[in-house]
């Protein structure tokens, strides 16, 4: 199993990334803040206006290390890569294989997405006995399990999409009673911009797990951007976001839990005349703090019998796929959260 | 695998010089500077084998050493700082 190395991430804005021959320094005002070899990190992530030498962006591409750039506000703006490689076999395949299943891809893809929020509110209702007793949330998860049967009988992608609409719906109908700390208030998911806290963290660590997806794909050699959901379009890993589909549960839990446990609070957002909410400067820190936290933590996947660690779940569900395409799976396994 | 590289090398002559800052360049290059001449390097098995040997390739056995102290994945009980300038955790979160 591959290692996990660790991802950089660069916050401030006078922040200078350069190359020193096998190691990156990292400079602010011209003293070296620090130098980190490239053994140790397979990943950068810039926010706002970083400089990077054209060097280090050479030594990144040659050493398969994507840099990413994110607005400070979690937009994806667009990465660093080497151009295009790995099998172009593998891709041709990719494209043939989507164009033909991409139906009973989208209907795994949908049912995971709804059995990991099951298992989500479940997790809720395990860990707080009110939400037991709820008609709401008994309700939303018999909405959310006659979706996973509607899901199997679809017989078009429009359909599906409707089914997965409503079942969206329902379950952020229900999220706010998932949180616990009073201060944050959900009442629907707003994005572009998010109008409250709740929403600009979903929105910030969506966009960071998406590149993180990304990562993955491109280190298999599947293309990113064709995706067999989400419509293609020019600069969207559209691939990434179908991925991401089944993982997000992860996220929502994360979110979840740096709210109930009072991790974030009020003071680590701001708000901005036009209504728009996002995480500062100190919360972005804290949030990927935590995050690089969360990424090593393990977990039980399934369908390989092997506890990973969370960080590798983007690789290793890429291989999947990989494998997918390539004909050796008759099926494509989703990654299904394990109950409690 | 974190691995502590210490060294001594012989800096009489040129030769001892060039010696010394090829060995702390190549120390460099794959672990961090904890001290002077001491180095931490959290790598996988094979890319250290890969550092050592090129160590080795440098240094002249007669004069100079090479210490290598074998720390393993659960170092981080085995390490403690005190004082100034405490080392970056590479597997830590790294935000700037």
């Amino acid at each position: 199993m591959r290692k996990m190395l660790n991802t950089l991430y660069v916050t401030q804005e006078d922040a200078y990334l350069s190359l020193d021959s096998e190691t990156l320094l990292l400079s602010i005002g011209g003293d070296v803040k620090a130098r980190i070899p490239f053994d140790n990190i397979e990943n950068i992530v810039c926010f706002s206006y970083i400089g990077c030498s054209p060097a280090l962006m050479g030594k990144c591409v040659s050493q398969n290390i994507p840099i990413n750039f994110i607005s400070p506000y979690g937009k994806y703006w667009g990465k660093v890569t080497s151009g295009t490689q790995g099998n172009v076999f593998l891709r041709v395949r990719q494209i043939e294989v989507f164009k033909t299943h991409n139906l009973e891809l989208s209907i795994n893809t949908i049912v995971a997405k709804c059995h990991n929020a099951i298992q989500l509110i479940r997790r809720s209702q395990h860990d707080n006995e009110a939400l037991r007793d709820d008609t709401e949330v008994q309700q939303a998860v018999a909405i959310l399990m006659e979706s996973i049967d509607g899901a199997f009988h679809a017989a078009d992608g429009a359909t599906l999409l409707g089914i997965e609409g409503y079942a969206a719906k329902t379950y952020f109908g229900i999220f706010n009673k998932l949180i616990l700390n009073r201060e944050f208030q959900f009442s629907f998911r707003t994005k572009r911009p998010p109008t409250d806290p709740v929403n600009a963290m979903l929105s910030f660590m969506y966009t960071i797990f998406t590149a993180e997806f990304a990562a993955g794909l491109e280190t298999v050699g599947l293309d990113s951007y064709i995706g067999y959901m989400h419509a293609l379009r020019s600069g969207r890993n559209s691939l990434a976001c179908d991925l991401m589909e089944e993982a997000r549960c992860i996220i929502e839990r994360f979110v979840l839990t740096l709210i109930n446990l009072k991790i974030v609070g009020m003071e680590d957002f701001e708000q901005f005349v036009t209504g728009a909410v996002y995480l500062n400067d100190k919360g972005r820190r804290k949030v990927l703090a935590k995050w690089q936290e969360k990424k090593r933590t393990t977990i039980k996947h399934d369908y390989l019998n092997e506890t990973i660690p969370l960080g590798l779940l983007p690789y290793v569900q890429s291989n999947l796929l990989a494998k997918y395409v390539r004909g050796e799976l008759t099926q494509y396994p989703n990654y299904l959260q394990k109950g409690n | 695998m974190m691995v502590l590289i210490s060294y001594d090398v012989a800096t009489g002559d040129k030769d001892g010089q060039r010696r010394l800052r090829c060995i702390a360049k190549e120390c460099q290059n794959h672990a961090q500077r904890v001290q002077n001449s001491v180095f931490e390097a959290n790598l996988d098995y094979g890319t250290f084998l890969k550092m050592k040997s090129r160590l080795l390739a440098i240094m002249d056995k007669e004069k100079d050493s090479l210490r290598f102290y074998y720390l393993g994945n659960n170092w981080k009980h085995r390490v403690e700082h005190i004082g100034a300038k405490p080392g970056m955790d590479m597997e830590g979160p790294l935000i700037f």
